[in-house]
């Protein structure tokens, strides 16, 4: 049989999505609780949501959040530190934490069998963690070496770097790992207090998702928390309520990193709030712009120059005003260039040359048609049910994603990319050998370079 | 056999077509998505000195057009909802789309676009783009990473000149800057064809309608050449010591061992082994060296299983103020006991547990790096038996503390192997004492 090769097969029609039905309860203690049926294979996953993360870190206390979601699998009751790891991995456990600037998600996935051992071990731990003195001196000087240690990753030092140059001293102005100044002072009784804080039945919902009955899930889930009461402490304070600004000039800043082969880039802005109604058209322009492969920033600085290995554009969606950000490792030789090329594509969306009705055709169907692709695991649909909870997004928000996007429009597209990323008020950050690079960063329409320590 | 292996239920079919392409059939239709995978097996093994990185540099060119398509390879399927990637390692190369299932006639189009007709659209100037590219890649991913340079070190000081795992997938930069065009080309003919390939769909379509598709797009392909195997030996006669000076703050000491190759006797043992001595606090490294002495930051260890042999790799980094020596010890007495007296009962059950569920874990997506369709495309090329999943995880069941404390003796307490210590810049004297400096290009 002979195949026409003289054009592309065409593609059928969206496939037609629907995200799992879930059901929310609501414990006595006021524990949200979604249960969702979801898999094939025999796997449950809890995941723990926790308003508050590294951006309710205290002035001086950067990284107390990270420490106190550090602690978690550090020993509760009887077992010690050595004790939960066992436990964990005798019923196959896959335990994992990570620390958001708006909240704590704590993720266990087992194996269907162990439900009951696994949801008492993740209540254990999560809600009566034992918070010892030996386990948090240790815990913390694991992270103040982590912290010495990513000193040589030029990523490392650069997402850091980043974040202070546009947020300051907002609480959003640190990575969830703090510095070297805040651990080292950071006080054991603070970390019992901010886990009070922030670790309540009021301030977290729990998502149980796997191939059993949503009522065996549920009844889990009530067994193991069904007992959580909050204990007294402060209210949290919370990042997305302290004011910021996005910033109100260009700043160009390099941080040297002597003999680097390449140099590590990062332009962007704060743009916007996760809750923007121009969320949709932010999504597709970051598509076209540099979201993907195919975006014109990677075909302009990979395909068609060679300077990279590949670059990439992103929002760090948070509750508050949030980065929109390029990130890039490119040749050192390359580094003006690759900065110039960046703000050209900025600038060009902006008007000069906005999205073309191909390209937002491409950047509409790859956002939509391979959506079902990113809910197929027990614990990718558990987290995502976690992030409805956390933005406040309504029960049918991925059923809607497509059609909410197919609805943006090429004017939708120039307007967002003209409120929200402002090339005057830019920031370029560079980090990379001061010699090769210092003198080609000097241009009459940049501002002067800063040059800044690690 | 335990509860995981009962459920392990993945039915599939497979046909060779006249070409000798291998197609592999799985239905999953839970979620409208097809995924398309396919392995060709070569990969750096199959290069030579002086001529290296040519199979990943391929890989690149994979995706920059073919005759039909004289395009980029991502736009079109991008456009379809697809994700798709590539990844080249010392034994095969494999490409991979997952598509929504209407879109799966437009995947087997292009996927066999390239495999019969890449060289109408392969330039010079596209092949020298590519090779900047790569070259990026390399600074990235290896010279400006802290450690990033530490297995190009371990393979250069366990393998000899000749030997295929000698030299990185990424290529030895000379060899990159050297690369002819037409050198390239002979490489596509010599492994790009569909007799040393095999081609797995998984997903929402039926058995039928998946072997109608292959055949209709990939049927008429020249079949091209069967490689000859690659054979070699390597072993190592007494501990090499070696030093590398990198723009670290910290010392690290990485171990490494000639184990069998993946799949055989004692493979799954040294799994186990790594799992015992580094993964979670209870195992018994991470405990002695970070948690009760805190000699170490971290400690980790993998056997690195491969087609002709495997390397076992076990490597910690030094906490402020300790000596490499220090770690040394504490492995080496480690090592020691577990040869001796093996594991205890309730390390197995718990090596097993994890063993078991990481194995399901990977099972619940169609697609991607380690998914379904990649597995089953790794135990046909490997094992010509892509059903394979039931016994791989029996080899985990049957293995007992004897097997395991015999496992880590013969190998983990042989004389040869490599302990190279990477130290910061201007501190050679942190490494273990008598190590040669090693330089790698």
């Amino acid at each position: 049989m002979t195949v026409d090769r003289s054009a592309l097969p065409a593609v059928g029609p969206d496939p037609a999505f629907l995200f799992p039905r879930f059901e929310g309860h609501r414990l006595a203690n006021g524990l949200e609780v979604r249960v969702v049926e979801h898999g094939s294979m025999p796997i449950v996953s809890f995941a723990l949501v926790v308003g508050g993360g590294s951006g309710s870190d205290p002035g001086g206390c950067e990284g107390l959040m990270g420490v106190v979601a550090d602690m978690v699998d550090e020993g509760t009751g009887a077992l010690g530190a050595i004790e939960v790891s066992e436990a964990l991995a005798n019923i196959g456990g896959d335990y994992d934490v990570e620390v958001g600037a708006d909240a704590v998600v704590l993720t266990l996935t087992t194996l269907a069998r162990f439900l009951d051992r696994g949801a008492d071990l993740f209540a254990d731990m999560t809600t009566r963690p034992s918070l010892r003195a030996a386990d948090f001196e240790r815990v913390r000087q694991l992270r103040r070496d982590r912290l010495r240690q990513l000193k040589d990753v030029p990523s490392a030092v650069a997402e850091r770097a980043f974040l202070r140059l546009v947020y300051g001293s907002h609480p959003y102005g640190h990575l969830s790992i703090g510095d070297e100044s805040s651990l080292a002072s950071l006080p054991l009784d603070q970390v019992v207090q901010a886990h009070g804080a922030a670790f309540r039945p009021s301030n977290a919902t729990l998502v149980v998702a796997g191939n059993l009955r949503g009522g065996e899930l549920l009844r889990a889930a009530e067994r193991a928390f069904g007992s959580w009461q909050p204990l007294e402490s402060n209210p949290l304070m919370l990042g997305a309520d302290q004011a910021v600004s996005a910033g109100a000039r260009r700043r160009l800043a390099l941080i040297p990193r002597e003999g680097a082969a390449q140099s590590e880039l990062r332009i962007g802005r704060l743009a916007a709030r996760r809750d923007t109604p121009d969320y949709p058209a932010l999504v597709v322009m970051n598509a076209v712009l540099g979201g993907q492969f195919v975006s014109r920033i990677n075909l302009k600085l990979r395909e068609e120059k060679g300077y990279t290995y590949g670059a990439r554009t992103g929002f760090d969606w948070r509750k508050g005003l949030a980065p929109f950000v390029l990130h890039a490792s490119v040749h050192t030789a390359a580094t003006a260039e690759a900065v110039t090329d960046t703000l050209h594509e900025f600038e060009a969306l902006r008007g000069e040359r906005p999205v073309t009705p191909g390209e937002l055709e491409l950047a509409k169907a790859s956002l939509t048609r391979g959506y079902p692709q990113s809910f197929q695991t027990v614990p990718q649909v558990a987290r995502a049910i976690g992030q409805l909870a956390l933005y406040r997004l309504p029960d049918d928000y991925f059923t809607n994603f497509g059609p909410t996007i197919h609805a943006v429009t090429i004017d939708d597209v120039t307007r967002a990319a003209r409120a929200h990323l402002d090339p005057g008020t830019l920031t370029m950050l560079v980090v990379g050998d001061q010699q090769a690079v210092a003198a080609k960063l000097s241009n009459p329409e940049w501002p002067a370079l800063e040059i800044l320590g690690a | 056999m335990s509860p995981a292996a009962s459920t392990l239920d993945l039915p599939f079919a497979r046909r060779r077509l006249s070409n000798g392409l291998d197609v592999i059939v799985h239905e999953d239709h839970r979620v409208p998505i097809v995924a398309v995978n396919i392995w060709y097996h070569v990969g750096s093994k199959d290069e030579r000195p002086g001529m290296t990185g040519f199979a990943h540099l391929f890989e690149h060119l994979m995706f920059e057009g073919s005759q039909h398509h004289d395009k980029g390879y991502f736009p079109p399927l991008q456009q379809a909802g697809a994700q798709l990637n590539g990844s080249t390692n010392t034994d095969r190369t494999n490409y991979w789309e997952v598509v929504p299932t209407s879109a799966v006639d437009r995947a087997l189009w292009m996927e066999s676009d390239r495999m019969g007709y890449l060289l109408p659209a392969l330039t010079p100037e596209r092949f020298e783009t590519q090779r900047k590219v790569v070259l990026n890649e390399r600074r990235q991913t290896y010279e400006n990473r802290p450690y990033g340079l530490a297995l190009m070190a371990l393979m250069a000081g366990l393998f000899p000149f000749d030997h295929p795992y000698r030299w990185p997938t990424i290529g030895d930069v000379p060899d990159l800057e050297a690369m002819q065009f037409d050198d390239v080309r002979e490489f596509f003919r010599a492994y790009y064809g569909p007799a040393n390939a095999s081609l797995v769909l998984a997903g929402d379509l039926a058995t039928e309608d998946g072997f109608e598709l292959a055949d209709r797009y990939f049927g008429d392909l020249p079949a091209g050449q069967r490689p000859a195997p690659v054979h070699a030996a390597a072993s190592l006669a007494g501990e090499r010591r070696l030093v590398l000076e990198d723009r670290v703050e910290l010392p690290r000491l990485y171990l490494a061992w000639h184990s069998p190759a993946m799949f055989a006797a004692d493979d799954a043992e040294l799994d186990l082994v790594a799992d015992l001595v580094a993964n979670g606090k209870a195992a018994r490294l991470y405990r002695t060296l970070v948690y009760e002495d805190r000699v170490a930051l971290d400690v980790s260890a993998s056997q690195q299983s491969r087609e002709l042999s495997s390397v076992f790799v076990l490597a910690a980094t030094a906490a402020p103020g300790k000596s490499l020596a220090d770690v040394a010890a504490r492995v080496d007495e480690a090592l020691t006991e577990l040869a001796a007296n093996g594991p205890t009962d309730a390390e197995m059950e718990r090596a097993r547990a994890q063993v078991e569920s990481n194995f399901l874990y990977r099972l619940q997506t169609v697609g991607g790096f380690g998914g379904k369709s990649d597995q089953l495309n790794a135990y046909n090329v490997m094992r010509g038996e892509p059903g394979y999943f039931a016994q791989d995880l029996e080899r985990y069941d049957s293995a007992t503390q004897q097997s395991v404390r015999v496992a880590a003796g013969r190998y983990l307490m042989a004389e040869g192997r490599v302990a190279l210590s990477i130290v910061p810049r201007g501190q050679a004297g942190s490494a273990l004492p008598g190590s040669e400096p090693i330089s790698v290009s």
